[in-house]
């Protein structure tokens, strides 16, 4: 099982790089899409059902989400540094990461070793999560009660994005439209400014 | 080992937001940020021999992962999810205005 699981990290590595270095951006994309279903996979094998199918989901909705701003846009990425500077900043990001790596490494130590968790929090769900909720599922009966208000903030967020992005991609409203028959957004913008 | 590829897909993520210069690709890279913290989460959670936290009949004593970091999570998968549509929404939103995704290009912000 460990060593399914390292094979299926590996691959999303793999996939990672290749999104991120790969000159055509729907391909770069769809590589993504790669790394979240094979984390799907990943989470079955962890036993999080709930999770695999939340991720499932979502990968679905952001690669949609995603591959229509491609087709609205454009696919190809024409942003290559080239020569000595590319260099230059290839050696600084790698250097940096392999400063972090250095550190990273040192602190995971500490860690309790993967397949024994502390869990001195989850005792106590787990023991009286269905006396004291009747919720079978006990993540769900973290979600919705031990932990109700952290889902609260949740919506909360996710309300204030849904309206980000309603106000960031609505069309020019119909009163302003009225008034200004023919001409465009830039030259309604510049008339404000004048105000 | 796992906490390790965990980290180094942070990394690669990390690596995309800093170095790269098209907008799709910096959200991409912030999505490979989240996919590692998620992973991170739930191998922690992890615990040897544990089955999926359900309570059914036969399985009242069993031995169940940890659920705390699942719940947390599944919180994070769906605000990554908001965060990932209002980052491309604006990023459309620049290329209507500029025509371009390359960061070094957008220069012209105010009015």
């Amino acid at each position: 099982m460990l060593t399914i699981l390292i094979l299926l990290l590996i691959l999303m590595i793999l996939g990672a790089i290749i999104a991120l270095e790969g000159k055509d951006l729907l391909s770069a994309i769809i590589s993504l899409g790669i790394v979240g279903f094979a984390l799907v996979l990943v989470f079955l094998i962890l036993q999080a059902p709930d999770l695999a199918i939340v991720q499932i989901v979502v990968e679905t909705l952001a690669l949609i989400i995603l591959i229509a701003a491609i087709l609205k846009t454009t696919r190809e990425d024409t942003t290559e540094t080239r020569g000595a500077k590319k260099i230059f900043i290839y050696l600084c990001g790698l250097g940096f990461l392999g400063l972090f790596l250095f550190f990273i490494n040192q602190t995971l130590t500490e860690l309790p070793r993967f397949g024994y968790p502390i869990m001195r929090m989850a005792g106590n769900y787990l023991s009286l999560g269905l006396t004291k909720t009747g919720a079978s599922n006990l993540v769900a009966a973290i979600i919705l009660d031990f932990r109700g208000y952290d889902t609260l903030g949740e919506v909360t967020v996710l309300f204030t994005a849904v309206m980000g992005v309603i106000v960031v991609l609505r069309k020019i409203g119909r009163r302003t439209r009225e008034k200004l028959p023919d001409e465009t957004k830039v030259t309604g913008s510049r008339k404000i400014e004048e105000k | 080992m796992i906490y390790l590829l965990c980290v180094l897909l942070l990394l690669i993520g990390l690596y995309g937001v800093l170095v790269k210069k098209n907008l799709i690709k910096i959200i991409i890279g912030l999505s490979i940020m989240e996919y590692a913290l998620f992973l991170f989460f739930a191998v922690i959670g992890y615990r040897e021999g544990g089955t999926a936290p359900i309570i059914t009949k036969g399985f009242e004593k069993a031995v169940f992962v940890d659920p705390l970091p699942q719940a947390l999570v599944l919180t994070a998968i769906v605000i990554g999810l908001a965060v990932t549509a209002l980052l491309v929404s604006l990023a459309v939103r620049i290329y209507e205005k500029h025509g371009t995704f390359d960061i070094r290009k957008i220069r012209r912000l105010k009015g």
